[in-house]
């Protein structure tokens, strides 16, 4: 790995903290304190990743493949892909969606901006088990959410928003939006208020600011925030088996790869499926910065003017 | 001045849209943690708007079904475990990248960044493989080494911005004086991060104890911790009494909200997901 080259030469070494006799030396001493944090990521996270990938052409029976071509022929394992881009897909569109106009409304700190993130981030923190049971009491039939739309007289009878779609959908929104939301708060906040107020003096009224100022300077962030919610919606897990109907319509793919580690106690195959995983969330995140790429370049902030 | 009107009005309404749904999401979010809440206090609620009556026996109850006595020793246990191990390889390692140059440091820099990035999910399975084959899977070191993978990045990531704050020539005048580098980084650098690593331990705390996916991967029965007691329990649902599986939501939730609570006296939490100067946005 590259840590283990501290032969960085004098040369190279700019930091105003540098040690001038280890700089004559050719390298710096203080690198080593590199190494365990290293280690600890390389022997935790890359060696099992390539592990895994090699695992994964490495069948109990067949040819090198054989994990693979079962994957891809047998429905109850393949459908997963589907089922799972179809409960993060239109999820992540939703929750980023919605995060874009927000935080363009907030964009000024102020208390309100304040409050409100502390108060977003908390169903971040409590994390998709909690939430998972609280849906199911808040939503069950005969939960508060039901009765008041029937109190209201909005339903005849109670609508079923657990054990199905709508539940996990629903989780992930509780989760996904907060996200989404905080990221994109980071970006809006970031751009210079100047360039809106240039284009305020000129007439421009908010709804035009967004469009022709604000958009084109969010695309790098917008992209980098449909990402990462995407990719935590794809790994969906305990609340599709809580709130979801684990043996129908939200099987995702990580309960394939659970199932096949954990119940089979087939690793080779439970690699495969998270390989495929892996593969899946990286096709979506590379046609997304690709996207992102026809889109404006430049800096998010004014002259000195 | 019809069409400034129409402006005015437009964007007054979409104001008004966004703060409604706004209210609505954070008013819903409270309810759903609210229903966990009155559950878990209530004799019997099957119909009604709230239980028939109010009682704590259930907190009781799931303290010794769950046998939360020892599932709450294992998860201190973890926790301290992970903060204190995440912070001995985290800070020096934070140290090196804000301060030298070197060959290869785009390349440390990403290794440290893509374990924030994948779900825990797609690398927890192939982890918990090798975990397993090394004997480690099912124990207590194992849960430890999986929290380890997105807590060292994490951090290096808080920690970084710290560092950058002091300035180097208090190093060099340590130098000066004789003292070695690592001298210099125990006795000059810790104190002065003291904020930063408490800030940065405490996010890890919180993070660690509401660690579902990696801990339900590599926990063997006497390693669990509280999430992923609960997750079982909650999977499990018609085995024991729905309140006390609500009880045990509870008590992990006052669990993360107090680590969260004392957080927030020390970092901003819209800095948590992405770092922006929001002083200088509002200086200009």
């Amino acid at each position: 790995m590259a840590a283990v080259d501290t032969t960085a030469e004098a040369g190279t070494i700019k930091a105003p903290g540098r040690d001038e006799s280890a700089a004559v030396a050719g390298r710096d001493l203080r690198l080593v304190m590199l190494l365990p944090g290293v280690a600890a990521i390389v022997s935790l996270f890359v060696y099992p990743f390539l592990y895994g990938f090699l695992l994964s052409f490495q069948p109990n029976v067949g040819p090198a493949l054989a994990n693979y071509t079962r994957f891809f022929s047998e429905p109850r394992l393949f459908e997963t892909i589907g089922k799972t881009l179809w409960l993060s897909f239109p999820i992540t569109v939703f929750n980023v969606g919605l995060a874009v106009p927000f935080a363009f409304m907030l964009r000024r700190p102020s208390s309100g901006q304040r409050f409100l993130s502390t108060v977003l981030v908390i169903p971040m923190t409590l994390g998709t088990v909690l939430v998972a049971e609280g849906m199911l009491l808040y939503l069950a039939p005969n939960g508060w959410l039901n009765r008041t739309l029937i109190e209201l007289g909005l339903l005849d009878q109670p609508v079923r928003l657990i054990h199905n779609y709508w539940g996990v959908a629903l989780s992930q929104v509780v989760i996904g939006f907060p996200f989404a939301f905080m990221m994109m708060l980071s970006y809006t906040t970031g751009i210079d208020p100047n360039l809106a107020r240039a284009a305020a003096t000129l007439g421009a009224p908010p709804a035009s600011q967004f469009r022709h100022i604000y958009l084109p300077l969010l695309a790098p962030g917008l992209a980098i925030t449909f990402c990462l919610t995407f990719v935590q919606a794809f790994a969906v897990f305990p609340s599709a088996v809580l709130l979801g109907a684990p043996a129908g319509a939200t099987r995702v793919i990580s309960l394939a790869a659970y199932e096949a580690a954990f119940e089979d106690f087939d690793y080779s195959m439970a690699s495969t499926v998270a390989m495929i995983m892996g593969a899946v969330q990286l096709i979506i995140v590379a046609a997304v910065l690709g996207l992102r790429n026809l889109a404006y370049r430049g800096p998010a902030v004014g002259g000195k003017g | 001045m019809m069409a400034v009107l129409r402006d005015r009005f437009l964007t007054n309404a979409w104001r008004w849209f966004v703060y409604g749904a706004m209210a609505f999401f954070v008013v819903n979010v409270f309810l759903i943690i609210a229903s966990v809440v009155v559950s878990s206090l209530g004799t019997s609620w099957f119909t009604g708007w709230l239980p028939e009556g109010y009682t704590a026996k259930w907190y009781g109850a799931a303290w010794k079904e769950f046998q939360l006595y020892y599932v709450l020793i294992a998860t201190v246990q973890i926790t301290l475990a992970v903060v204190a191990i995440s912070l001995m390889l985290g800070v020096p390692a934070a140290y090196v990248l804000a301060r030298i140059d070197f060959r290869g440091k785009r390349l440390v820099l990403l290794t440290f960044l893509v374990p924030l990035l994948v779900p825990p999910i797609t690398y927890g399975i192939p982890m918990a493989t090798v975990l397993y084959q090394a004997g480690l899977g099912g124990t207590i070191w194992g849960v430890i080494l999986a929290n380890l993978v997105p807590s060292v990045p994490f951090v290096v990531l808080v920690m970084t911005p710290f560092i950058e704050q002091i300035d180097p020539r208090l190093e060099s005048a340590a130098r000066v004086f004789g003292a070695s580098a690592f001298t210099t980084f125990l006795r000059i650098l810790v104190p002065l991060l003291t904020p930063g690593i408490l800030a940065a331990g405490i996010l890890v705390l919180i993070r660690t104890i509401s660690m579902f996916e990696l801990t339900f991967l590599t926990a063997g029965p006497d390693s669990q911790t509280l999430i992923v007691a609960l997750y079982y329990s909650v999977f499990a649902a018609g085995v024991r009494a729905q309140q006390s599986i609500d009880a045990m939501a509870v008590m992990y939730m006052v669990t993360t909200m107090t680590g969260l609570l004392i957080a927030l006296r020390f970092v901003d939490p819209s800095q948590l997901v992405g770092r922006v100067d929001s002083k200088k946005a509002s200086a200009t």
